[in-house]
């Protein structure tokens, strides 16, 4: 047999693509069926988020943080108004650090719910999707009851949330978590020990430790390679410091493990919201510095004061003093950072989003390399990847 | 004038009356095949299905079938066009004349001839050249490579369902299917016999015919359905037509070799009372149902992972029981 160069051949993987997760566009090079080089392309879906949030007076910034990510809403509402407030200098009421904390983790479990089960459709298992959708329409239905929105919430607020809970709504919530644990435990006996899907996950598309600190990852992605991680513990925010909750952390860093920690997360989660509901004190949702919130509508009609405040309020926004602030949380998918600069005026001078998508994308092709198309796809699955927070 | 039209003219119409009395309702069956895997599928995932055309959505597959064929077929620019339109004309064909030596109850067959094993896995070997031909001609890089795969995969499942059918053919002494089924009346079911083996040829037919978990060469994630990328409107409707009426074709086989065909399971007054082919379309059903059963539960296999399970594992075993069955038919002087 003479020798013969094999030439590798390129495969568009995107950006119209049922395993793209949104607009990746991704150049695979191919050697037959093994991917040698992953090239992801972004950008598809730049909607200049940093640049139009310097336009805006700051409140009406909170909405751009509901659609970067579009499965992680108020987390991101959350570290922004958390940079916003740092900046004010002002704390929210018990209650509505309680309120924060408990929706946050319902979109944590709403983020997990969506990614697991696309992991596993992409894997080729359907009713895992099926069945996590709807739960995760249960929770858009909470969303729905404290914000009026299913997903772009728009909810938290500087010094607290928009309004406090609707009644009985603590009550669904605390039933919905005793159905919720019989669930996962369905849904693991499709994924956790299916063979086909430890054979397809096990393994594959592995980072270890030291990598995902280089790559400078995040979230459930640090924490599947070994690195207990998680800022709720190693900075606590809100009321995280008196919450009783676990930090799951895998031991591999394949494919597997990162889905196991984030089945895990979920139950932790649930745990959390339990506590929440527990816990959860009586009073105001909001800092009575008008300010920042605005007077109550009963108040308007009486103080003229309280009238000047509203309409300052709603015209001119907030003024925030001058300075610089990083706060990150933890968002499902990893550290979700806001960089804010403010000059002193209404609008922000600078806001710079530090997304965990964009740093786990940048990955894929160290993790891809050697492996094949089919496993790509698990790997884009476990990347846990939303093109709103990546290219914002 | 009377011999010729008795002696050629009859004959012929005979038999063109009996093609189509099977594949119309084939099709048929196709169709509502179609709608009986959306129903228990969605009854899985806590779904509805189809409910709105008609009572219970039972029109659904018809008006499916119309909205294909009043569409327009794209032809890429790039592709081959004389063998991209010939490609799913032979999948369909392929999947239809297997159906020509099928007996549906006892007596009830077309083509009642002495090699029918053998001919039907002619025709499920020639299958695969309509998806490779489909690959190929569409000149699309997702097409190509899940024609590629469905090559190696149907290749390798159909030599372990050859090993395994060998089992069956010695046991049973023919190759005719109806005497197969015959054999069967007499010696009790060949699934009980040949249990682990009823076993691997179940899932190797789910392998031949390309549905999950072993659908790679369609793989929705990863090859955005592979070879039939291109194609659409009928060209589509007939790869899609061909692969159920193969699944179908699949189940009547795995009836008939495994299952007692048109034999009632018990000898007894009240399963004697239902009549043959009642029971081979009830018994062909019950083997549809483990196909659409695994197609809500399991994930996908890998390509690698596919091949070995098919060479390592099923070929060493089927082999092995080959052995076997022959010992135990020549030592116990069993053998017909």
């Amino acid at each position: 047999m003479s020798e013969r160069e094999i030439r590798t051949f390129s495969v568009n993987f995107g950006p119209q693509h049922p395993a793209a997760h949104g607009v990746l566009r991704l150049v695979l090079e191919m050697d037959g069926e093994v991917v040698e080089r992953a090239d992801p392309h972004i950008g598809l879906l730049h909607r200049g988020t940093e640049k139009l949030i310097e336009y805006r007076p700051y409140l009406q910034n909170i909405p751009y943080f509901d659609r970067l990510d579009y499965v992680s809403m108020m987390c991101q509402e959350h570290s922004y108004v958390l940079a916003v407030e740092k900046l004010l200098g002002i704390t929210p009421p018990p209650r509505a650090q309680y309120i924060r904390v408990l929706f946050c983790e319902i979109t944590r479990i709403l983020n997990h719910l969506l990614n697991i089960t696309t992991m596993a459709l992409d894997i080729g298992a359907m009713t895992p999707l099926l069945w996590g959708f709807e739960q995760r329409e249960k929770l858009m239905e909470f969303y729905e009851e404290v914000s009026g929105a299913r997903m772009h919430a728009n909810y938290f607020r500087f010094g607290g949330v928009n309004r406090d809970l609707p009644p009985g709504l603590e009550a669904r919530i605390a039933e919905w978590c005793d159905q919720f644990e019989p669930f996962m435990d369905d849904l693991e006996t499709l994924l956790t020990e299916n063979r086909i899907f430890k054979q397809r996950t096990v393994d594959i598309g592995v980072v270890t430790a030291e990598q995902a600190l280089a790559w400078g990852f995040s979230g459930p992605m640090l924490r599947a390679s070994g690195i207990a991680w998680d800022l709720r513990k190693a900075q606590p925010y809100e009321v995280y410091e008196e919450l009783d909750f676990d930090i799951p952390v895998g031991r591999h860093g394949d494919c597997y493990d990162r889905y196991l920690v984030r089945m895990q997360e979920m139950r932790e989660s649930v745990r959390i919201i339990r506590q929440c509901l527990e816990r959860m004190p009586e009073g105001p949702v909001r800092v009575p510095n008008h300010k920042v919130t605005p007077p109550s509508r009963h108040e308007m009609k009486r103080s003229m004061e309280a009238l000047i405040h509203h309409f300052k309020l709603y015209t001119e926004g907030i003024h925030v003093p001058k300075g610089e602030v990083y706060v990150a949380t933890e968002n499902p998918k990893g550290e979700f950072g806001v960089y804010l600069v403010s000059d002193g005026t209404n609008r922000p001078y600078r806001c710079k989003i530090r997304s965990p998508g964009y740093v786990h994308l940048q990955a894929l092709d160290m993790m891809c390399r050697g492996h094949q198309l089919a496993d790509t796809v698990a790997i884009i699955g476990s990347l846990d990847i939303v093109f709103g927070e990546i290219d914002r | 004038m009377a011999e010729i039209f008795w002696g050629v003219i009859w004959p012929v119409i005979v038999l063109a009356a009996a093609t189509v009395a099977i594949v119309v309702p084939l099709l048929l069956a196709v169709a509502y095949l179609t709608y009986a895997e959306r129903k228990i599928i969605a009854a899985m995932q806590l779904r509805q299905g189809p409910m709105f055309v008609g009572p219970y959505g039972l029109l659904q597959p018809i008006a499916d079938g119309l909205k294909l064929f009043f569409k327009e077929t794209v032809v890429p620019t790039r592709a081959n066009k004389g063998v991209f339109v010939l490609a799913p004309m032979i999948t369909f064909i392929l999947a239809l004349i297997g159906w020509a030596v099928i007996p549906f109850g006892d007596g009830l067959v077309l083509a009642d001839i002495n090699v029918g094993v053998l001919y039907l896995f002619a025709v499920s070997s020639l299958g695969v050249y309509g998806i490779v031909m489909a690959g190929w001609a569409s000149n699309s890089r997702y097409a190509f490579l899940g024609a590629l795969r469905s090559s190696a995969q149907m290749v390798s499942y159909e030599i372990s369902m050859g090993l395994i059918i060998i089992n069956v053919l010695m046991t049973a002494g023919s190759l005719n299917l109806s005497e197969i089924v015959r054999a069967q009346a007499e010696h009790g079911w060949y699934a009980l016999w040949h249990f682990p083996m009823f076993m691997i040829f179940l899932v190797s037919i789910i392998a031949e015919t390309n549905r999950l978990p072993f659908d790679l060469p369609e793989d929705e994630a990863s090859l955005v359905t592979g070879y039939n990328v291109e194609y659409s409107s009928m060209t589509f409707a007939l790869f899609f037509l061909g692969e159920y009426a193969n699944m179908i074709l699949m189940s009547a086989i795995a009836t008939i070799l495994f299952l007692g065909g048109w034999l009632p399971p018990l000898e007894m007054a009240p399963f004697t009372w239902i009549p043959g082919p009642v029971w081979f379309f009830l018994k062909v059903a019950a083997v549809l149902f483990v196909y659409i059963w695994a197609r809500a539960t399991l994930p996908r296999y890998r390509y690698d992972q596919l091949m070995r399970l098919g060479w390592k594992v099923f070929l060493p075993l089927s082999l092995a029981w080959i052995v076997l069955t022959s010992a135990v038919l020549v030592f116990l002087d069993l053998a017909p």
